[in-house]
């Protein structure tokens, strides 16, 4: 019996430190960034970022992260090329959003080069976590 | 002088029934396959479908999940040591992901597939030839030649060769068969 509790609690243990939620995708990002030496981190730079046009030797035309996601985090977008359908950014409508630290390394490295040329600094990135999760 | 004349009727023999029996293969079209049923049509698809969910998530987030059964195993090599610059967007993978999907492209690649398409696409290169495109392929070209860009890359709904799914209802699954195709706006096309 005694054992059966213990399996029980540690079965418990397991499934909820599976389910990752945003906030501590997003808190153990904020860390690793913070320790880089960035912060404080605001989502109103974010959000303004968002939005910013950029133009850079890879491309011929502006683009920014709304080129893609749109200007509304609950909204759905499209990729700009193969026009696939991506998502909703915010983890208010779509659950599975910021729960992978590594997806968002991925998608940062990707995305940040395509928008503006270049990596995000650990300052962009920990604005832009802000104002997704927002 | 017997002997040659049985000789002789024995190689045409030999000709004239080898041509029956591949002129199938050699010359049918490809999507004149209505026969089998069941299980065995299955098999009859045109490429292995994608069973590896890191490609799936990987690949198909961006565009679709093209079959690696699609282009050759030096094609795949060469797209996945430039994903930096992948048409134009950035695709970096960290380097675990970026080898395992690499084996899974290699292992399914068309040069080891016995599916039919794949076994075509293969059939079509010329010597050397690395296309990093399907669409770049002589058997994708010539299976598409007659339909108008007005169809494809003019049409909204579908915008360019690359959205296989657009048009080839069971894409995903592996088929591409011509009763399949059905263009946005436009319906089925009849060959």
């Amino acid at each position: 019996m005694m054992k059966m509790i213990t399996t029980l609690i540690a079965g418990l243990i397991l499934l909820f430190t599976q389910l990752a939620s945003a906030s501590q995708a997003v808190d153990a990002m904020l860390k690793v960034y913070s320790d880089a030496g960035a912060g404080p981190f605001s989502a109103e730079a974010g959000q303004r970022m968002w939005t910013e046009k950029h133009r850079h030797n890879k491309t011929p035309m502006e683009r920014s992260c709304s080129s893609c996601h749109t200007s509304n985090l609950g909204d759905s977008g499209k990729h700009a090329k193969t026009q696939k359908v991506i998502k909703p950014m915010t983890p208010g409508v779509n659950a599975k959003r910021l729960t992978d630290t590594k997806k968002i390394e991925k998608w940062f490295m990707r995305n940040c080069k395509w928008t503006l040329g270049r990596e995000c600094s650990a300052q962009e990135k920990g604005d832009f976590l802000l104002y997704i999760q927002k | 002088m017997m002997n040659i004349y049985r000789k002789l009727l024995t190689i045409a023999a030999v000709i004239a029934a080898s041509t029956v029996l591949f002129s199938g293969t050699v010359y049918g079209d490809d999507d004149d396959h209505k026969w089998g049923f069941g299980w065995f049509k299955q098999s009859k698809l045109d490429v292995a479908p994608v069973n590896n969910q890191v490609y799936r998530e990987e690949c198909g987030s961006c565009h679709f999940a093209f079959q690696p059964g699609l282009l050759p195993e030096k094609s795949w090599r060469k797209m996945m040591t430039g994903l930096e610059d992948h048409f134009g967007d950035n695709a970096e993978l960290d380097a675990e992901t970026q080898k395992s999907l690499l084996d899974y492209l290699v292992a399914n690649s068309a040069d080891k597939s016995n599916y039919k398409r794949s076994k075509r696409i293969m059939g079509s290169l010329r010597q050397g030839e690395v296309p990093l495109r399907i669409s770049d392929t002589l058997y994708f070209k010539k299976k598409h030649d007659e339909i108008p860009l007005r169809y494809v890359v003019d049409n909204k709904d579908v915008g360019s060769y690359s959205k296989c799914e657009a048009c080839h209802k069971r894409a995903e699954a592996g088929s591409y068969d011509d009763d399949e195709v059905d263009i946005p706006g436009v319906g089925r096309w009849e060959d």
